[in-house]
């Protein structure tokens, strides 16, 4: 048999149909559904006629409208936002798939909650209508985003017409420096190959850093797949993926979890797999990232200054002259003297219970800069009671942090969390586009730990300094 | 949806990189249940000011670019987020062809679930179109699906690569669930082999 990758693997085990022409219906094993990109699908489907085909195999969760603040179970106010959960609400019950309201503790996140319940599962295909899907490729699934017609045609077909994308190995060697997290891989990545280095492809990660990370590490790593442009994100499954699922509550028992279990150990790429293009960084050279503009390739080291226009070529010159002017930086300036008038800590790169622990570990016993804005917006209710439990909510709400409820929140401000023209956000969220946090708002992406040192200090900072 | 059939229009010249969803359409309009209607909105905070007025500079708000069904991009056209809303705004405006030397993966798939096409060209080419496009309505752009061919207004032809079974579909506005759905034995023998093989899918 010829050498494959993880992802030729992945495929193979998926293809329903091939045609001549190589498009290929892929099978999709988890659907996960949230309230922003399914109710022209499910209208769809009702005027059509069509049913869901697997709705045991789909799932669906509120997540990008919802407020976080209390009392969002019995009301939320914006009413275009309500009647969308609303919508959710009934087609769940109408089509019959599982689901979790914002009334139910589970409720949080899609990319959170699907790993958290266990429905994630090596092996998979799992789409959702949303670009953070490349989240679950953390454990060994094909997991990728999805437009809204797509969304129906899945939900009526349970598959994908899709065309094989290219294998892409990206690998970090060695280990990390203390302070330098997933976060900063995945943005490092992404300053190497750029927001369109990975179209085409479906990135593996993997070397000694990689191996190193734990399954939160993983997913922030695979969830910025998308912004460099892959179509998915991979890390093959170990030993700390298989400790993560065991037990979860979708996840397989008994003799169901050993047949799981002796597939999933043949999921890795072989060592003659041949790749159409591979990046190597070292683990030691990443530093901990901040970016400057308005796309997530604008990204350097905390110690470094903001670039000129004239430091980059082709369209990128007018792009970083536009950003600039957007963020209102002067060329030259250190990052480290960047000041910021709001924090926010979550999203599904950065809202699992180890990027609240990073952060609180750096907050402990301090307070944030006076004025400060600042909050944490937990993953999913389940994050955040375990985070309550650990006594990290307390280190947030002594150190002056808003302690919220679960969702996308500031990341993508659907929801009232929102930033005010001109001000400034260390973020932990995955995208610095221009408005992404509010109309003029302006957004440096981080890791939980430097987001927290900025709270501290006003400014972005190495948050080195503070360990 | 509508069959994709050979147009000539007025090409709006967009040169900046990396224009993403975000800028096509905001999230304050991703919270409609319909898909139509969202053209007003399109690229919404570069078109209007906070106020809602028209921005002058912005290309379509021009008189030249008002009515452009093309628009001519710089690099990596539609990178974000998966919010089929932004072809849907696009389309709602009148644009059919969007032409970059390259597209985000979600966003030039979407386009296709709309009767949109985006088309993939060197460097070289899209210069020549944006240049094209720089002059307004007076150099309308033919573009020949068919024959996978965009003709400037001097008659310069420039050849396009497309998807055979995506042309297919556009050019004969097919729903590809009804196509897909037409392949149920397939699907139907995958899901039997799969509850065997791995069951506890």
């Amino acid at each position: 048999m010829s050498p494959k990758t993880l992802y030729d693997k992945i495929w193979d085990a998926h293809v329903a149909h091939e045609a001549e022409d190589g498009t290929c219906l892929l099978y999709i094993d988890r659907h996960l559904v949230h309230e922003v990109t399914s109710p022209q699908a499910f209208e769809g489907l009702r005027m059509t006629g069509r049913k869901v085909r697997a709705p045991e195999k789909t799932i669906a969760v509120p997540d990008h409208n919802v407020p976080t603040t209390a009392g969002r179970d019995t009301h939320i106010d914006n009413e275009e936002s309500r009647i969308q959960v609303e919508a959710l609400d009934k087609n769940a019950k109408d089509f019959g798939v599982h689901y979790y309201p914002v009334s139910d503790i589970r409720q949080g996140i899609v990319h959170i909650v699907g790993p958290e319940q266990g429905w994630t599962l090596p092996g998979m295909t799992v789409v959702c209508g949303d670009s953070h899907t490349a989240t679950h490729g953390a454990f060994g699934s094909l997991a990728h985003g999805i437009g809204t017609s797509e969304v129906e045609h899945v939900l009526a077909t349970q598959t994908l017409i899709q065309k094989k994308s290219k294998n892409m190995k990206v690998e970090i060697t060695g280990t990390l420096a203390p302070g330098v997290t997933a976060k900063d891989i995945t943005l490092a990545v992404i300053g190497e190959t750029g927001t369109a280095g990975g179209t085409g492809y479906v990135i593996e990660y993997c070397g000694e850093a990689i191996r190193g990370l734990s399954m939160e590490g993983r997913m922030t790593v695979c969830n910025m797949a998308i912004e460099g442009g892959a179509r998915a994100g991979l890390i093959a499954p170990d030993e700390t993926t298989f400790e993560y699922v065991k037990g979860r509550p979708h996840a397989p028992k008994g003799a169901q979890w050993e047949a799981a279990l002796n597939w999933w150990k043949t999921l890795y790429s072989d060592d003659d797999a041949q790749w159409d293009k591979v990046i190597t960084i070292r683990g030691e050279d990443i530093a901990p990232v901040v970016t400057w503009g308005t796309s997530p390739e604008d990204v350097l080291p905390i110690s470094g200054v903001v670039p000129a226009p004239e430091d980059f070529e082709g369209g990128k010159v007018d792009a970083a002259r536009r950003a600039l002017d957007y963020m209102d930086l002067k060329p030259g300036m250190p990052l480290s003297e960047i000041e910021i008038d709001t924090v926010f800590i979550g999203s599904c790169t950065n809202g699992r219970i180890e990027d609240l622990r990073a952060a609180a570990a750096i907050l402990k016993g301090k307070k944030i800069k006076d004025g400060m804005r600042a909050m944490v917006v937990p993953g999913s209710g389940l994050v955040r009671a375990q985070a309550e439990e650990e006594g990290i909510a307390d280190i947030f709400k002594d150190a002056g942090f808003e302690w919220r409820l679960a969702g996308c929140s500031m990341c993508l401000a659907m929801n009232p969390d929102q930033l005010q023209p001109g001000e400034r956000c260390a973020a932990t969220s995955n995208r610095n586009f221009e408005g992404r946090q509010g109309r003029g708002g302006r957004t440096h992406l981080l890791s939980p730990a430097m987001a927290a040192a900025a709270a501290v200090t006003g400014k972005l900072t190495d948050v080195r300094e503070l360990m | 949806m509508d069959k994709f059939e050979t147009f000539t229009g007025i090409a709006a010249p967009m040169p900046l990189v990396n224009i993403d969803t975000d800028m096509i359409i905001p999230k304050q309009f991703l919270k409609t249940i319909k898909r139509s209607g969202l053209g007003v909105h399109a690229f919404d905070e570069m078109r209007y000011d906070a106020e809602g007025n028209e921005n002058p500079d912005f290309v379509l708000n021009k008189p030249q670019y008002r009515e452009s069904q093309i628009i001519v991009a710089g690099d990596n056209f539609g990178c974000g987020s998966s919010r089929e809303h932004a072809p849907w705004a696009l389309a709602d405006f009148g644009i059919k062809v969007v032409v970059s030397t390259s597209f985000a993966d979600i966003f030039f798939n979407n386009c296709f679930k709309n009767g949109m096409l985006p088309i993939i060209l060197p460097q070289d080419q899209v210069d020549l179109l944006m240049a094209e496009a720089e002059k307004g309505e007076n150099a309308r752009l033919s573009v020949d699906l068919e024959n996978q061919q965009i003709t400037t207004s001097d008659g310069t032809v420039i050849s396009f690569d497309v998807d055979a079974f995506k042309k297919h579909c556009l050019l004969n506005g097919l729903d590809d669930i009804g196509l897909t759905m037409e392949k149920e034995a397939s699907i139907s023998a995958y899901e039997a082999q799969a509850a065997q093989s791995r069951p506890w899918v």
